[in-house]
């Protein structure tokens, strides 16, 4: 390229080396911050109005998290107000947790990527660390105006207040205006107030939303919701049970890829590849470690470091050929199906649901060396909407997901179940069905395998599909099972009309007609009903109380002994339990009455109380009978036979004879006047 | 029997009903009441009387369901009001009876169809007719046009001499809902035959081309599907006349059906068919061949228009060569035609060639 010679042709400029020099003068490190500031979409910030969403979103998980590992009923309040400035809004997120000490508060709120659980095997609603640093960076670039930040914590009595920007070159907070003051009245807590340019909406993708699906699945927490229009909403705490703390746990080796596998060796502190297994590993005993290396034809005593790709491939291979033990599951916190009926009830009373289908919380399962558990609950009928497709609510780790449902494992699982057979429509037998229900579905698992950054989707992973069908199929049998149940009764109600208003019409009137007296029903009705009737009835007193009746009709021609069954909330028993026909109270709350010798055309009435937390939990319509044939009972079902306590054996053989012969339908041709 | 011995007739077999529920209560049974079953399941030619009537079937109406007891019920309070309706000497339209219910507690009416259908049944139960519970229907009978003389006892009580040709106006004389012999007597009749007409504006149609003078017709329009007096009234003309009758009618299921219950009887009142049927009345069109002989403009037959003539095809009334071999070819052509489709060719075209020409094909003109 270079002429010595001096025979100098017209120069060629040394193109190429010039250009890659003027690259490598340019090509620098890109911080992680500068990159998610220009990949907005990643974090989810991807529009107006799910940027002004996504924000609170982080804020608040953050403050559920932090009070749960603290141990702290949580308070926490969201405000929205809107400034002079066009599309900008003021966002105020205050909450009662443990408080940020004060050194920490600059990387908390200013660094993205820095948090503690990044590496931890546990589950939290936050898991990478870039929820709020993001926001306060999106806030900053949108607005031009930093976040002030205020902390608390319970050792100290003076609070710190800072505003915070973030330094999108380094990755690195810039602080000002650090100060010490007094909070009044406020023994330990965080509040963050930012600016953020965005568009604030109603629907489905509301704030309110986001914090409504947040209360059901914390109802623990005490939400309070400002929104633009200074209308205050308040989501009441449901219970004082704080879920219980999740732990930490190593990764379970079931699922590991290789590349998995490589880098835990590589940062392993155990030497030799037995200790690696034992110890680095949940439920790897020394069985299960010889099992392992005598498959991979492995030496125990190698060295962790010398691992190679193929040692490591042939691991991953040797452990799919082994029964391990499922992951511990005190490293998740499932919401449990008594507090999901509670947060459900809690949160959709106001629509009157009639039905809630008992929560399922499955087993843990492993997906991908991640623990996880399913849990799954639907809501029917009452003046929820009933045209269009039913509600889905998706939650991951106790965090509503309010966008992407068409991506998220949760909707392909409800979209492949033929919910026709548990009585919802659904065109063709696929898809979103419709009708008025809500499903919900909630993943706990140490790590949550979301689709992308922004934390919206769970990613189609087979197992977790599997177990949501599973969780949603014994929901759907409950439901159609309540379905069934709400026809019968309304046969049994047309029958009750006819002996409790009809008939006695006919009979007044026939005796009013000829001039005789009234006679009596009894016989006619007991003929006519041919059954012993269980009517419950539901009134709701002062909080927690509620006073359940029911009454029990012998509607058949002779006297008839039973036992009735039903399985109470014990917490909530008192003293009104107690009554002459109580036969006994077991430790789950079975609870069982004799009855005896109800004569006919009789009615006894059973009453008692719950009072408590969980008294809004139980089912009134949740009665059983034993000792009588079955197709003599209506109102109750009878006993089923997993319950484990003797019901009564069936004593008399009631002749039962199916009464429902129709009658023969009349045919009229409309071939007159 | 005189109006007032067929009314207190109809208050002991009325009563009878109230007797029986309260015996059946009274000694602790469920109360049942047995009816004929109406439905054409169950009806059966009278070769005696010539006409269709209900057969053995009936239909057990039991207080044990809803619909049963709260039929009962109604039945009761029905009874009572037709008894006090008499005593009182009251009369009321059916429509009345449906808005009196509405004091009837559970018993009261939800539609104007059930009163109907019930008023019915009390005069299957009680074998006296509805216009001895002094029940009346909401519309009067049809209008008549022809050389007819009637003497019609009034309101006042006045005997009134009228010719439904001479004595009306171009609307005819308009039967009254009661064509009993109390009310109307028939006294002489100048038109040889009767022609039954289903629409309004062939009716009008043969007035104004005068057939009624030309063949010596008399015209009866029919309103669609005939009302009980129209029939009655038909009847008593072909019984006490002799005068023959025909029908005239659109070309499609439903004016087969007006046909049926005027020669046969209807099956909803097949009780009383032998009151209200003209077993010899005969078809005169529009017939399925008269769509293809006369090239009729034709619509094509609805969903419901072959599911009525299928439902003809099992009906007993139609099983008879002539119907079958008619509603097959309609199904067949699936097509129906309206009776004033005849105006293709012409306004007179009806009076001056398609009746004379049937009319005289059936022996009725020559």
């Amino acid at each position: 390229m270079h002429s010595d010679d001096g025979i100098t042709k017209k120069a060629e400029p040394p193109r190429k080396r010039s250009i890659a020099n003027d690259l490598a003068g340019k090509q620098q490190e890109i911080s992680v911050t500068e990159f998610f500031e220009k990949n907005k979409h990643i974090l989810g910030f991807d529009s107006r109005s799910k940027a002004l969403l996504m924000g609170i979103k982080e804020a608040v998980d953050n403050s559920l998290d932090a009070c749960e590992e603290a141990g702290i009923l949580p308070d926490i309040s969201v405000s929205v107000e809107r400034t002079e400035e066009d599309e900008e809004y003021r966002i105020t997120i205050e909450d009662n947790g443990p408080g940020i000490v004060h050194h920490m508060m600059p990387n908390v709120f200013g660094r993205l990527l820095f948090g503690s659980r990044f590496h931890a095997q546990r589950q939290s609603r936050g898991q990478q660390g870039i929820g709020i640093s993001a926001t306060v960076m999106y806030g900053n670039i949108t607005t031009g105006k930093s976040a002030r930040v205020m902390s608390k914590i319970e050792e100290e009595d003076t609070a710190w207040v800072m505003d915070i920007t973030v330094d999108t070159k380094k990755n690195r907070p810039n602080v000002n205006n650090d100060n010490p003051f007094i909070w009044p009245d406020k023994v330990h807590g965080t509040r963050i107030e930012y600016y953020i340019r965005g568009r604030y909406i109603k629907g489905k993708q509301s704030v309110f939303e986001y914090l409504k699906n947040t209360a059901i699945v914390n109802p623990h927490a005490e939400l309070t919701y400002t929104d633009p229009e200074g209308k205050r909403y308040l989501f009441a705490r449901a219970t004082s049970r704080l879920p219980p703390k999740s732990k930490e746990v190593k990764p379970h080796i079931h699922g590991l890829e290789i590349g998995d596998m490589m880098r835990l060796a590589r940062d392993s502190k155990q030497k030799t590849l037995r200790n690696f297994l034992k110890n680095d590993f949940s439920r790897i005993s020394d069985r299960v470690a010889n099992d392992i290396l005598e498959i991979s034809v492995l030496n125990g005593e190698m060295k962790t470091s010398s691992l190679t790709r193929d040692n490591c491939r042939d691991l991953v291979n040797a452990v799919s050929m082994v029964k391990i033990m499922a992951p511990p599951t005190d490293c998740l916190s499932p919401i449990g199906e008594d507090l999901i009926k509670k947060g459900l009830k809690h949160v959709l009373e106001g629509h009157r649901p009639e039905y809630y289908a008992p929560p399922v919380t499955r087993a843990p399962r492993v997906a991908n060396g991640n623990a996880f558990v399913i849990e799954a609950g639907i809501v029917y009928g009452g003046e929820l909407k009933s045209e269009g497709q039913v509600t889905i609510l998706r939650f991951a780790n106790r965090v509503p997901l309010l966008y992407q449902q068409g991506a998220c494992v949760i909707t392909k699982a409800v979209e492949s179940i033929d919910w026709r057979n548990y009585g919802l429509e659904q065109r063709g037998g696929k898809g979103i069905p419709y009708g008025p229900a809500i499903i919900l579905v909630h993943i706990a698992s140490t790590k949550v395998p979301f689709t992308s950054e922004g934390k919206e989707a769970v990613a189609n992973i087979e197992e977790i599909g599997k177990e949501i069908s599973l969780a949603l199929r014994l929901c759907a049998r409950s439901l159609k099972g309540h379905l069934n149940k709400k026809e019968r009764k309304k046969k049994t109600r047309a029958k009750f009309d006819v002996v409790q208003q009809i008939l006695p019409e006919i009979a007044q009137k026939s005796a009013t007609m000829l001039g005789r007296p009234v006679p009596s029903l009894d016989s006619t009705i007991t003929k006519i009903m041919n059954v012993v009737w269980v009517e419950p009835f539901s009134t709701t007193g002062k909080k927690g109380l509620r006073n359940l009746r029911y009454n029990i009709y012998n509607y058949t021609t002779t006297p008839k002994s039973f036992m009735l069954h039903s399985v109470l909330p014990k917490s909530c028993l008192n003293e009104t339990i107690m009554s002459d026909i109580l036969l006994e109270v077991t430790e789950e709350g079975k609870t069982t009455w004799k009855v005896e010798a109800l004569p006919p055309a009789a009615c006894l009435e059973l009453e008692f109380q719950l009072d408590g937390e969980l008294s809004d939990v139980f089912e009134e319509s949740d009665i059983f009978v034993s000792g009588l044939n079955p197709a003599m009972i209506m109102g109750a079902d009878q006993l089923p036979g997993d319950w484990g306590i003797k019901g009564m054996d069936i004593s008399e053989s009631d002749s039962y004879v199916d009464e429902e012969e129709e009658e023969i339908e009349e045919e009229i041709l409309d071939d007159d006047d | 029997m005189t109006t007032t011995e067929r009314q207190e007739k109809a208050v002991r077999e009325l009563l009878q009903i109230a007797e029986s529920v309260y015996d059946q209560l009274d000694h602790g049974d469920i109360p049942q009441m047995n009816l004929s079953l109406r439905s054409k399941k169950n009806i059966e030619f009278d070769p005696r009387k010539n006409v269709w009537t209900y057969g053995g079937l009936t239909a057990n109406r039991s207080a044990k369901t809803i619909k049963g007891a709260t039929l009962m019920l109604r039945t009761l309070h029905m009874v009572d009001f037709i008894r006090d309706m008499i005593d009182n000497k009251h009369s009321s339209t059916l429509r009345e009876m449906y808005y009196i219910s509405e004091g009837w507690g559970n018993g009261k009416f939800h539609s104007q169809d059930e009163s109907n259908l019930l008023a019915e049944d009390l005069e299957i139960v009680s074998r006296c007719m509805r216009e001895d519970f002094k029940l009346r229907p909401e519309e009067d009978g049809a209008r008549v046009i022809g050389d007819l003389t009637i003497i019609e006892t009034d309101r006042k009580g006045k005997r009134k001499t009228i010719n439904c040709r001479d004595d009306v106006g171009d609307s005819g004389y308009s039967i009254p809902y009661n064509v009993d012999k109390e009310k109307i007597e028939m006294k002489s009749a100048g038109a040889d035959f009767i022609i039954a007409i289903e629409t309004g504006g062939m009716f009008d149609r043969l007035v104004e081309n005068g057939f009624d003078e030309q063949s010596n017709a008399l015209l009866v329009h029919l309103k669609g599907q005939p009302a009980r007096s129209t029939r009655r009234f038909m009847k008593r003309l072909n019984e006490e006349m002799g005068l023959p009758v025909v029908v005239f009618t659109d070309g499609d299921p439903w004016s087969f059906r007006i046909f049926a219950s005027i020669a046969y009887g209807a099956i909803k009142t097949a009780h009383i068919s032998d009151y209200l049927a003209t077993p010899s009345a005969e078809y005169v069109g529009i017939t399925s061949s008269d769509i293809l002989n006369y090239d009729l403009p034709s619509d094509k037959l609805s969903d419901q228009d072959v599911a009525a003539l299928k439902s003809e095809l099992n009906d007993p009334r139609f099983n008879d060569e002539f119907w079958r071999s008619e509603i097959e070819a309609m199904l067949q052509m699936g097509k129906k035609a309206e009776q004033q489709a005849l105006a293709k060719y012409g306004l007179d075209f009806v009076t001056d060639t398609y009746l004379p020409e049937k009319l005289s094909q059936m022996g009725i003109l020559f």
